[in-house]
């Protein structure tokens, strides 16, 4: 795993370069709360060790100290994962933390993107708001909500997670336990058949 | 944790990387797959360890984010060196961007690819 270090130059894992007939790329995203299970899902489908990058951003404190107005650089971790599918395409994985403050961070990778798996702990949906709310309020995106079955979380039914989240109509709701790779699978395949479904349907929800 | 101070002070990584503004940059996104050119030309003795680092490690196709961690450079920061690498024709671009949303042929690809899984 390249953890973040100081040189830049020295010794890291080697690279595990593509095959040399894969020549397109495409993305999703993997978001949510703090300890939702991003990283678990990645790492349950990519075919490299996961990767991490760190990015500075800055963030403005908006509400919290006005008296002072003040902004402050932060660095954040984006963990990512890769597979290959099909002969020639590479599908990256890149999970971010959804929160409002890190919307500089995740603006830049939304553009391009299939779409958004959003990760969901029941035991704390309303954490989960904030980032749906920034998903609608910034990106016209596909999601499918992941509902990770944490061990002695309560189950719910996927329509009852649908209205608890007021989720827009037509947004797959899956669950499962996301350190088994064929709900992780699960969870890319829906959302890619719903991403596909707006296309075919000519985007016609707004 | 940081010894490497380009972080705390953002007008380094822009002296880093000579201060120049090309139109490549816009077409680079973290899934952007890039290769080495492997035309036995070397880098001039002026260029920097960051950037013969990235072409050594790109000897073969990563995407910009994948060389952004195997260097622990940030994404913006590698951005910004690829494309003047672009530029001066020492890495290609392996991959087309997709802006808006990917193609409906290129989503029915990927889905065919997960369902072999
Ligand atoms: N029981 C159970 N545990 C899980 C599941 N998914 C993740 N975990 C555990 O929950 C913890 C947090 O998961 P992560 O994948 O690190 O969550 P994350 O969203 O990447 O967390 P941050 O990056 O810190 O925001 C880990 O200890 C996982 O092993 C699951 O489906 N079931
Ligand atoms: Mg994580």
């Amino acid at each position: 795993m390249a953890s973040a270090s100081s040189e830049a130059t020295g010794p890291g894992p080697a690279p595990a370069h593509l095959a040399p007939s894969v020549a397109r790329s495409v993305k999703i995203l993997v978001v949510g709360a703090f300890g939702v299970g991003k990283t678990t899902l990645i790492g349950a489908v990519s075919e490299i060790p996961m990767l991490s990058t760190e990015e500075t951003i800055t963030t403005a404190s908006v509400g919290v100290d006005r008296a002072r107005d003040t902004k402050s650089t932060t660095t954040v971790a984006m963990d990512f994962g890769r597979v290959t599918v099909g002969r020639d395409i590479a599908l990256y994985l890149f999970g971010t933390p959804g929160q409002r403050r890190f919307w500089d961070l995740w603006a830049g990778l939304a553009d391009g993107a299939v779409g958004v798996l959003v990760l969901v702990d029941t035991r704390h949906l309303e954490e989960s708001f904030e980032v749906l709310d920034q998903l609608e309020e910034h990106t016209r995106l596909p999601l499918t909500v992941v509902v990770n079955e944490f061990e002695g979380a309560p189950r719910h039914a996927p329509e009852d997670v649908r209205s608890a989240l007021d989720l827009p109509e037509g947004t797959p709701v899956v669950s499962g336990d996301l350190r088994e790779r064929p709900r992780a699978v699960e969870a890319l395949t829906t959302l890619v058949e719903h991403a596909l479904r707006r296309q075919t349907e000519g985007s016609a929800a707004a | 944790m940081q010894t490497d101070g380009y972080r705390d002070h953002p007008v380094r990584s822009y002296v880093l990387t000579g201060g120049r503004a090309h139109p490549t940059r816009n077409t680079l996104r973290p899934e952007t797959l890039l290769c080495t050119v492997d035309d036995g030309r070397r880098l001039p003795a002026s260029a920097g360890r960051h950037q013969r680092a990235l072409l050594e490690t790109c000897r073969g196709t990563l995407a910009l984010a994948e060389l952004a961690a195997y260097l622990r450079l940030p994404v913006s920061l590698v951005v910004v060196m690829a494309s003047d690498l672009i530029d001066e024709g020492y890495l290609a671009i392996r991959s087309n961007p997709v802006h808006d949303l990917p193609a409906a042929d290129l989503l029915e690809e990927v889905l065919d690819g997960l369902r072999e899984f």
